[in-house]
């Protein structure tokens, strides 16, 4: 089971990481928003993470940790 | 178990880049790359004029300010002080490196110098706002060249590791780019091994990263990757121009 922790307040919105998905697990927040004024990423369907990382691999800010 | 998280050679500051800036992939690949080799407490690294200028707010090691373009030759100036006990980095982009500083950076190769360059190419001048740089490609459309870059009157874009793998100097020239997961993983093996060579005494090597500025190339952060595979990497064909060691093996 993997899991995801988000570092929220530093996400940025930019949306890298949604795109690399296989799982299509990430999804901006919509009705969050961070104190930089970005929705920032969340995981929308965590139950479908395989735990690859490459959502972290592409985040410029490191805002994903992942566990396995 | 942790698959991924933030390696301990960056701080916690948030990076002050722009939304889908790589210049963030880049500095944990090489955060990375002094995590795995275990030398944080004897890195110096050497922080540029540009977008990267407060890159020193963001690695854990050492860090000294250069003026302009000069990085290179303050890393010789730091490693000559002693070159066996330090590791010195510089981390610049094209702006610094291939314009203002490509005297020091020619001179720097020439000398074989025992210093590690990681070098930005995003094709633009990033900080002060989305001027034709050197390594701007023919018709790109900047601030400064709005009808896109005219090769009569601006000339042809520097390609900075062909120009240099013509010098005996150098040990080790390669180009990267960081738009995708197994260009990223390309990337930070080629930075790893460029740190690796400096510890081993080999000499100048060189990791020009091709990264994206998507917002003064005007695009998002995705279209902005799906640019570089499209215009960038045509242009700066990917791949190592320059391995002294790996040549001198195939001869022996």
């Amino acid at each position: 089971m993997a899991k995801l922790t988000f570092k929220t307040e530093i996400c940025k919105g930019c949306g890298l990481c949604i795109n690399v998905c296989p799982k299509n697990v990430l999804e901006l927040s919509k009705d969050k928003l961070n104190s930089k004024g970005h929705h920032p990423i969340e995981a929308a369907r965590p139950d479908d993470c395989i735990g690859c990382a490459f959502c972290a691999t592409m985040c410029p800010d490191c805002v994903i940790t992942v566990e396995r | 178990m942790i698959v991924f998280q933030k390696p301990h050679a960056l701080t916690d500051a948030p990076m002050h880049y722009c939304p889908g800036c790589t210049h963030g992939i880049v500095h944990r690949l090489v955060a990375e790359a002094i995590d795995a080799l275990g030398i944080e407490g004897k890195t110096v690294g050497i922080a540029p004029v540009g977008c990267s200028v407060m890159a020193y707010n963001y690695f854990a090691c050492d860090m000294i300010e250069a003026a302009h373009g000069r990085a290179p030759a303050v890393a010789t100036g730091v490693k000559r002080s002693d070159p066996d006990g330090l590791v010195v980095f510089t981390y610049q982009g094209d702006g610094d490196l291939a314009s203002i500083g490509m005297a020091e950076t020619v001179h720097a190769a020439a000398r074989n110098e025992n210093i590690t360059v990681i070098f930005i190419n995003n094709a633009i001048y990033g900080m002060t706002g989305g001027q034709m740089a050197p390594t701007s490609l023919p018709g790109q459309v900047t601030q400064t060249s709005p009808y896109g870059r005219d090769v009569k009157a601006c000339g042809y874009p520097v390609r900075v590791c062909e120009m240099l793998a013509t010098l005996d100097g150098p040990e080790y020239l390669e180009r990267v780019a960081v738009n995708n997961i197994k260009n990223i993983k390309a990337a930070g093996k080629a930075i790893r091994k460029a740190f690796q060579n400096q510890i081993d005494g080999k000499g100048f090597s060189l990791i020009e990263v091709i990264s994206s500025c998507p917002t003064n190339w005007g695009m998002t952060p995705q279209k902005a990757l799906e640019w570089i595979d499209e215009k960038m990497i045509p242009y700066y064909p990917l791949g190592v121009y320059k391995d002294r060691s790996a040549a001198k093996e195939e001869n022996a």
